[in-house]
């Protein structure tokens, strides 16, 4: 056990809403969300949250082309997250760099392009790439990162569903915490929009949101919520023990002070209140908070008729009596980003540690009375004074619940 | 059909697949490994375009044959005629 105290002290990420967290930060507390409409194969017209940074500000076209969608997402916020952190890349030891990515999954994209393309040759599978298995195995988005970064050290992706996010960055700071790594890339990338099957899956579950107004679609809490929209983006944290961060006097963004993760053990696709409020009281032990002592819980709630009320319940058990406690939500604005998604709700929420400001969910006209929260932040800002502390939910098909509290290093 | 024909279509292919060179002074006696940024997977790829976009097969033992635009021109000139 090296130390027990890890901050973040970088971050870099692409959403609908912005390729950088000051562009991000802008776009929530103006309350404007970007969700498109895109042609998905086989099923015409779907909304999807698309990301627009440039992959050859760090890739060269032959990368690009030779790697995937979350690769490249992958290494544009691992390189982002290295430029914010101000180390001094050139000279980091790269075997003591570990890289951990949550992915909801990978391998789908690829695997589709490639029955479409040899359905082109009668399905003769002597035209199947032999680019697909490196682009498939699970380890992709990784491993990429380390090719393009010369990252000698240890490469994961964190398969864990919509909580792969947080998952990635909890991966982070144990292997941090056991001395294995002196520095983490860690958070979440999706590619999930370029793959129909999230979308036809999701269509066959009655669960794929439909708005004549793109913008309007995701709307948590509102009585007339129909789904989920899905959408593609990353982002990726340098974690760093505190020791180390202050000794080369690095900014930290926020000290990771609580965790947890566990398994509702009930069902494949509904999800359990019960397990999730024993997620988030596991997190709050760990970080010996009070529910008081939160300020802002970024949900995980993803717009469908049936989740959103679950977890509304699981966070009133906890927090119904806190009155500084505000909730919020970020999918609202660009959709459910899969695997990126707790990373990128996360740091859409780190800048109120500066501002104070509480970023609302949007498009809630009406507000279902099932999803009635004392402090819900709806479309507009709250000036809350001073965040201390944030609770970050992400929950994902299987079962699995994870909660990451973070604070402001100075409110110790 | 000319060995130029083919060294174009060559030449077209290596765009798609090695997009960062510079095609504009290509050696055609000198290899191609030599002075563009290819490896085998690479190569592979010539392969799977010349199969994708002109029905022609090159057996792996005759892969040693696109090892310049000449050598390409040479041999890959009577499997283009024969079609």
């Amino acid at each position: 056990m090296v130390s027990s105290r890890i901050v973040i002290t970088g971050v870099g990420l692409t959403s609908p809403i912005g390729d950088s967290l000051p562009e991000m930060r802008e776009n929530l507390l103006a309350g404007r969300g970007q969700v498109e409409r895109i042609d998905m194969r086989y099923m015409g017209q779907v909304l999807a949250g698309g990301c627009h940074y440039d992959p050859l500000k760090y890739q060269r076209k032959k990368e690009v082309r030779i790697g995937t969608r979350a690769g490249s997402i992958g290494i544009y916020c691992a390189r982002e997250a290295i430029a914010d952190s101000g180390l001094d890349w050139e000279n980091v030891p790269r075997n003591r760099v570990g890289v951990y990515v949550g992915t909801t999954e990978h391998g789908n994209v690829e695997t589709e392009n490639e029955i479409y393309n040899i359905s082109q040759f009668d399905y003769d599978t002597k035209y199947w790439t032999h680019h697909h298995n490196p682009r498939t195995v699970a380890n992709n988005p990784a491993g990429e990162i380390t090719i393009n970064m010369g990252i000698t050290g240890p490469h994961l992706a964190i398969g864990a569903a919509c909580a792969a996010g947080n998952a990635g960055l909890i991966q982070g700071l144990q292997m941090l915490r056991l001395g294995e790594v002196d520095l983490a890339i860690c958070g979440g990338v999706s590619e999930s929009i370029h793959t129909f099957g999230i979308f036809a899956g999701f269509k066959s579950q009655g669960a794929l949101a439909e708005h004549e107004d793109p913008n309007k679609a995701s709307r948590p809490f509102d009585v007339d919520r129909n789904g989920i929209v899905v959408s593609e983006g990353g982002a990726l944290y340098t974690l760093e023990r505190l020791e180390d961060a202050q000794k080369r006097g690095a900014r930290i963004l926020a000290e990771i002070v609580g965790y947890s993760i566990n398994s509702d053990a009930t069902d494949y696709v509904l999800p359990n209140p019960e397990r999730q409020v024993e997620c988030m009281n596991a997190a709050l032990a760990k970080a010996q908070f009070a529910p008081g002592d939160i300020d802002i819980v970024n949900t995980h709630a993803t717009s469908t008729p049936q989740g959103d009320i679950q977890e509304c319940k699981a966070v009133r058990d906890i927090f119904g009596n806190c009155p500084n406690t505000y909730v919020n939500n970020t999918k609202s604005y660009i959709g459910h980003a899969m695997g990126a998604a707790g990373a990128l709700e996360l740091a859409g929420n780190l800048p109120s540690f500066e501002d104070g400001l509480v970023h609302p969910t949007i498009n809630v006209d009406k507000l279902d009375p099932q999803c009635e929260l004392s402090n819900l932040v709806l479309n507009k800002p709250v000036e809350h004074g001073k965040v201390r502390a944030i609770l970050n939910n992400s929950f994902g098909m299987l079962g699995i619940n994870s909660s990451l509290i973070v604070r402001k290093m100075d409110a110790a | 059909m000319t060995k130029d024909d083919i060294k174009k279509i060559v030449l077209d292919i290596i765009e798609e697949i090695a997009p960062d060179e510079d095609l504009s002074d290509v050696k055609p006696d000198v290899r191609l490994r030599d002075q563009l940024d290819l490896d085998s997977m690479d190569f592979l790829d010539i392969v799977m375009e010349l199969r994708k976009q002109h029905g022609i097969e090159v057996p792996e033992e005759e892969y040693p044959e696109l090892a310049s635009l000449d050598s390409c021109a040479n041999y890959l000139l009577p499997k283009f005629e024969a079609k």
